[in-house]
């Protein structure tokens, strides 16, 4: 990446031989943008082709794989009624990731501060992961009743412990010598908190916050799927009953673009946030060989 | 055991007001399998306004040297004194330089530099001429809005000292601040650090590896010997404050000491 933007400089920073690069233009990035794009665009179109292989030459019948045209026809035909659905869902699944990442956030900082709460609250942490979800999730709908309750409480469930992982790996990847070096200056706790510890963690934040968000997903459809009257996770139940399998593919493209629109959500707010991030630096990218 | 360390009280300190003053120092860490004594019988006093020179071959404690002085540990018997007050706790009216930058990473030059006076709760408007000074001083005019991951070793150094210089600390503490850098880069920001320390008035204890970097900025060169730590001799450098590099390095008194140092830290061991 030879040719990337114009080139400026200060006087000064040039004659220290610091050449800064200049914001690439609109041209330069829609290139950018396509360089990197279209591999897994070729990808995603690659599948479809195969799908439409499989239903257009009757490898499979109908009944078991719709065509893709059928599945989008009906998409089109019920958009009100998917539309629904998928807000609901959308819903449950936002909610949920903001109650795990309030949770997550918190308790990762009192495990920070304290090791009599880290060793309190870790293995109690550890039982709710590896107690499935699926299992328990019955039982929240005994509780809880059919409505959006139950599905917020396993998607905050199989949401927050990356968050939590996460974000106690970054407090703790603070360099012990800022920290000395805060205590020299005579900061509060506070002060360190906010202006070293909090922003230094945000990178690992970040890369729990994107596997968070996809399992928030998970969680509301796991929800839905043991107890509901809407949402995509009752959708899907209900066509599998009817075995109407083009509105079963229409719930599960739908659903699965939930998941990577939050995903990219987050992504562009780590952008946003982080732009000194070593990962989000654009020579970091184009110096792989 | 017990081995009485050579006296290393400054003849000058007495007459001026003692800025660090450590009185049979010792640390011990206790580690699960076996107690480890980094530092024993320790006893130095630098004067206001002083620069002094540690060095020994690794391991011998001269970085928990500066951390004892700072209050970031203390020591298991002994005194340690700064500015009169024994020191209990980390200290404040001191500046520290680290071997890395430890620069915030999202923090451009300048508001690294500041984050020493958002700390200390400092009056803004001084805050942001004396960073401009110290940028002015040290040499980063034109770099004060890039962040650290876009400077070069020695800039972040010298953003890193700045930072130290904020508050205008009475002491200055150093822990291999030049080590990571290369020899030209090193070289030239000795020459800075002695023109800086003439224009503050500042006390400095440097904790070095290079005997000529110690020889060159120091008053006296603090000479130590292997775990556990303790003084093996202190040596005047006989030259004017003001030294100008290559002339310094030419002289037949400073090849006289630097060679005498490295006689004491044995044949070859840490000379550069």
């Amino acid at each position: 990446m030879v040719s990337q933007g114009t080139t400026t400089a200060t006087p000064q920073a040039d004659a220290a031989g610091v050449v800064e690069r200049g914001r690439p233009g609109a041209g330069e990035r829609i290139r950018d943008g396509l360089e990197r794009s279209w591999r897994p665009v070729a990808l995603l179109l690659a599948c479809f082709a195969a799908w439409w292989a499989v239903s257009a030459f009757k490898l499979v019948e109908a009944y078991l794989v719709p065509s893709p045209g059928a599945t989008l026809k009906l998409m089109g035909d019920k958009w009100g009624y998917i539309w629904h659905h998928t807000w609901v869902t959308t819903y449950e699944t936002l909610i949920g990731f903001a109650l795990a990442v309030l949770i997550g956030v918190l308790a990762a900082v009192l495990m920070v501060y304290s090791a009599t709460v880290e060793r309190t609250l870790y293995p109690i942490l550890l039982f709710a992961q590896v107690i499935p979800k699926i299992a328990i999730a019955p039982l929240f709908v005994v509780w809880l009743g059919f409505g959006i309750g139950p599905k917020i409480v396993v998607a905050v469930l199989i949401a927050f412990f990356p968050v939590v992982i996460s974000m106690v790996a970054g407090l703790k990847s603070v360099d012990p010598e800022m920290l000395q070096l805060s205590a020299t200056m005579g900061a509060s706790p506070l002060a360190t908190f906010a202006k070293i510890r909090m922003p230094a963690s945000l990178p690992h934040l970040f890369s729990g916050l994107k596997v968070a968000v996809t399992l928030a997903v998970t969680g509301a459809v796991v929800g839905e799927f043991v107890g509901a009257n809407e949402g995509l996770g009752y959708v899907i139940l209900q066509a599998n009953g009817n075995l109407d399998t083009p509105m079963l593919f229409a719930g599960l493209l739908v659903m699965s673009a939930i998941g990577v629109v939050l995903f990219v959500i987050v992504e562009i707010a780590e952008q946003l946030l982080l732009p000194w991030h070593a990962s989000r630096r654009g020579e970091a990218v184009t110096t792989t060989y | 055991m017990r081995i009485m360390s050579e006296s290393a009280t400054d003849p000058d300190a007495t007459e001026r007001e003692t800025a660090v003053s450590l009185d049979g120092v010792a640390v011990r860490f206790r580690s699960r399998k076996r107690d480890v004594t980094a530092l024993r019988e320790v006893s130095l006093d630098v004067a206001m306004g002083e620069f002094v020179a540690i060095v020994g071959p690794s391991g011998c404690g001269k970085s928990t040297l500066l951390k004892l002085v700072a209050g970031l540990l203390k020591p298991s018997s002994g005194d340690v004194r700064l500015r009169g007050d024994k020191v209990a706790g980390p200290r404040h009216d001191i500046g520290y330089v680290f071997q890395r930058a430890a620069l915030l990473e999202w923090r451009s030059a300048r508001k690294n530099i500041l984050l020493q006076a958002e700390m200390r709760k400092m009056p803004s408007a001084q805050a942001r001429k004396r960073t401009a000074e110290l940028i002015e001083m040290t040499g980063l005019t034109g770099f004060e809005d890039a962040l650290p991951h876009e400077l070069s070793g020695g800039m972040q150094q010298r953003v890193a000292l700045c930072r130290a210089l904020l508050h205008e600390p009475p002491v200055l503490l150093m822990d291999e601040p030049f080590g990571a850098l290369d020899a030209l880069t090193r070289e030239q920001l000795n020459v800075e650090m002695n023109r800086i320390w003439r224009e503050t008035g500042t006390t400095v204890l440097l904790v070095t590896h290079s005997i000529a970097e110690a020889a060159y900025l120091a008053d006296r060169v603090v000479v130590m010997t292997d775990r556990p730590g303790t003084i093996n001799e202190v040596i005047d450098i006989d030259l004017p404050a003001e030294r100008d590099y290559a002339a310094t390095m030419a002289r037949p008194e400073f090849a006289r000491v630097t060679n005498h140092v490295r006689g004491l830290l044995g044949a070859g061991a840490s000379a550069d």
